[in-house]
């Protein structure tokens, strides 16, 4: 298995394939400029929570590395890790029902408190069939990471998967390190 | 060399074991009833487990630390199957595999005197499997609703690999304010128990259930868990496909080499949702599977979420070897586009191999094909 391109995102810098991508915003304010500097047709992205949005955007720029876009097929699998899963958009939906007397379970912000939809996300965007797997780590562990992509090769059909570790442990605060690896 | 399972244990509000539970069921027993749930303004039908009843279970265990309910339970389940065999699970060769969609997120609510950490999934993980004395990594798969069967998936596939001789697949999930006025705000639930794939239905039932698979390699044995796969609509985030692509896809890849003959039954998802009893019936037409006979439990056990991919396949694999077909609580008229062999009473089975399929929010769906050789 090798490695095709790989992305790293924090709230102040966005490194792809080892060069650093020149942005002026930080923090969410910089997802808001990598989408339209980079992407700019697939306005769901306002509606997505953090971690989704950082996860869509770490895709986005590892398939425009890619080049010539994979669409559709099952071929392709989306195998994401993260510590804190959906919590940040958790603790959101949780002030929407804390109060009783002022009480909005909003479906737009539930939706999102599953830590897999992130994943469900990349595939809508591209039309992949392929297997969408979120699992969550007590820490940061590389070496599992990778162990973990490899399960999703023991499918016949997987060819390549867009894989890695996405994290959002509160707004303004986030981590994605993804990469592209083929068979 | 295939995949088996040497034990399993089911913790549900009609039974403490697997094997009481399927008595329970055959005989008609269901504890879906109308509840009072603290916080949440609507009643809700609902099938739970009822903690005052489970405490003296809970103090055999000889806890040595504090625990949540969410752990409390799956620990419960997994002693329970554990002891049925001799492993030991503080070996390194015995790998967890825990399966939930929200784990310990009432603590958000309550944080019972629990630190903010403990609501992270993998920490709660790490927490249970050193109860059992095992140092190793967990893996906690949360895939949504399709949580149950992927950890069953991942757990073959981590022995077909060689990383343990032994995989302990564990799900439960625990209902709370959180998780039931989510789905209150999706208009999903029903006030009644639930129909599924009927004209009637309307929505489903949440659930509560602990249950626990353990996975080894064989050469030969009496069950074969052969082959499972994941595909995702890549449709709608929280609307199943209109032609089931994902679903069927994953019925396909779980029944290749699999002679559709061999099939006692399907086990289904079968919410009782309008969208996912529809797109689960386009999704079996799709893929051959008219002729095979349809059987779903939510009408008893409601939605138990991280439990119920391993839940429902311990209650097949029981319906196999009883060699029955499960009635279909709640069905009575077809309300899908492609009729199933679908029944509100139990049938005598025909075949030696079951599929389970599931679906859930984020597009994604799962299959598992198990066989009894």
């Amino acid at each position: 298995m090798r490695t095709t391109h790989k992305v790293e995102i924090t709230p102040t810098s966005v490194v792809l394939d080892g060069r650093l991508l020149p942005f002026r915003e930080s923090g969410e304010a910089l997802l808001t400029e990598v989408y339209r500097q980079r992407v700019g047709d697939w306005p769901k992205f306002f509606k997505m929570d953090l971690l989704s949005k950082v996860g869509f955007l770490a895709a986005e720029l590892l398939l425009e590395a890619e080049g010539d876009r994979h669409r559709g097929g099952s071929d392709r699998a989306v195998i994401l890790s993260g510590r804190s899963g959906s919590l940040c958009d958790d603790r959101d939906y949780q002030q929407l029902i804390a109060d009783p007397d002022d009480f909005y379970p909003s479906p737009s912000v539930f939706v999102y408190t599953l830590p897999n939809i992130v994943t469900g996300e990349i595939a809508i965007r591209n039309g992949w069939h392929g297997e969408t797997m979120y699992y969550a780590l007590e820490e940061y562990d590389p070496a599992a990471l990778a162990a973990y992509a490899t399960l999703a090769f023991t499918d016949p059909q997987t060819r390549s998967a867009l894989c890695g570790w996405v994290e959002c442990p509160a707004h303004e605060d986030f981590y994605a390190n993804m990469e592209i690896i083929e068979r | 060399m295939i995949i088996t399972s040497i034990a399993d244990h089911i913790l549900s509000p009609i039974g403490q074991t697997s094997e009481e539970t399927f008595r329970n069921l055959r005989a008609g027993d269901t504890a879906m009833r109308v509840h009072a749930f603290p916080g949440v303004p609507e009643a809700v039908c609902a099938s739970l487990l009822d903690e005052e009843a489970l405490r003296p279970l809970y103090e055999a265990l000889s806890l040595k630390e504090r625990f949540t309910t969410f752990e409390k339970r799956l620990i419960l389940s997994i002693s329970s199957a554990a002891a049925r065999t001799d492993i030991d699970l503080a070996s390194d060769r015995v790998l967890f595999i825990l399966s939930t969609t929200k784990g310990n997120i009432s603590l958000l609510d309550q944080a019972e005197g629990f630190p903010p950490e403990r609501v992270h999934l993998g920490v709660s993980a790490r927490r249970i499997a050193r109860h059992f004395g095992n140092e190793r990594m967990p893996i906690v798969v949360s895939n949504a609703c399709i949580s149950g069967v992927c950890a069953l998936l991942t757990g073959m596939r981590a022995l077909r690999e060689g990383w343990c001789d032994y995989a302990v697949v564990a799900g439960t999930d625990v209902q709370s304010r959180f998780i039931i006025t989510g789905f209150q705000s999706f208009k999903a639930l029903s006030q009644a128990p639930c129909r599924p794939f009927d004209a009637a239905r309307d929505g489903l039932n949440p659930g509560e259930a602990a249950a626990t698979v353990i996975l080894t390699r064989a050469e030969t044995a009496p069950w074969e868990w052969v082959r499972g796969a994941v595909r995702n609509d890549a449709n709608h985030i929280s609307g199943p496909s209109r032609t089931g692509e994902g679903s069927f896809q994953a019925l396909e890849a779980a029944l290749q080499g699999v002679d559709r003959r061999e099939l006692a039954f399907v086990n289904v998802h079968g919410t009782a949702t309008a969208y996912n009893d529809e797109m689960e019936s386009i999704a079996l037409h799709r893929a051959g599977l008219d002729a095979v006979p349809v059987t779903g439990l939510k009408g008893v056990f409601g939605h138990t979420m991280g439990a119920a991919g391993i839940l429902e396949c311990i209650l097949s694999m029981r319906a196999l070897e009883a060699g029955v077909v499960l009635p279909t609580a709640g069905y009575d008229t077809c309300g899908v586009s492609y009729p199933l062999q679908i029944s509100n009473v139990e049938r005598p089975a025909k075949g030696n191999a079951f599929v389970k399929v599931i679906s859930g929010f984020g597009g994604c769906n799962a299959a598992l094909t198990v066989r009894k050789r």
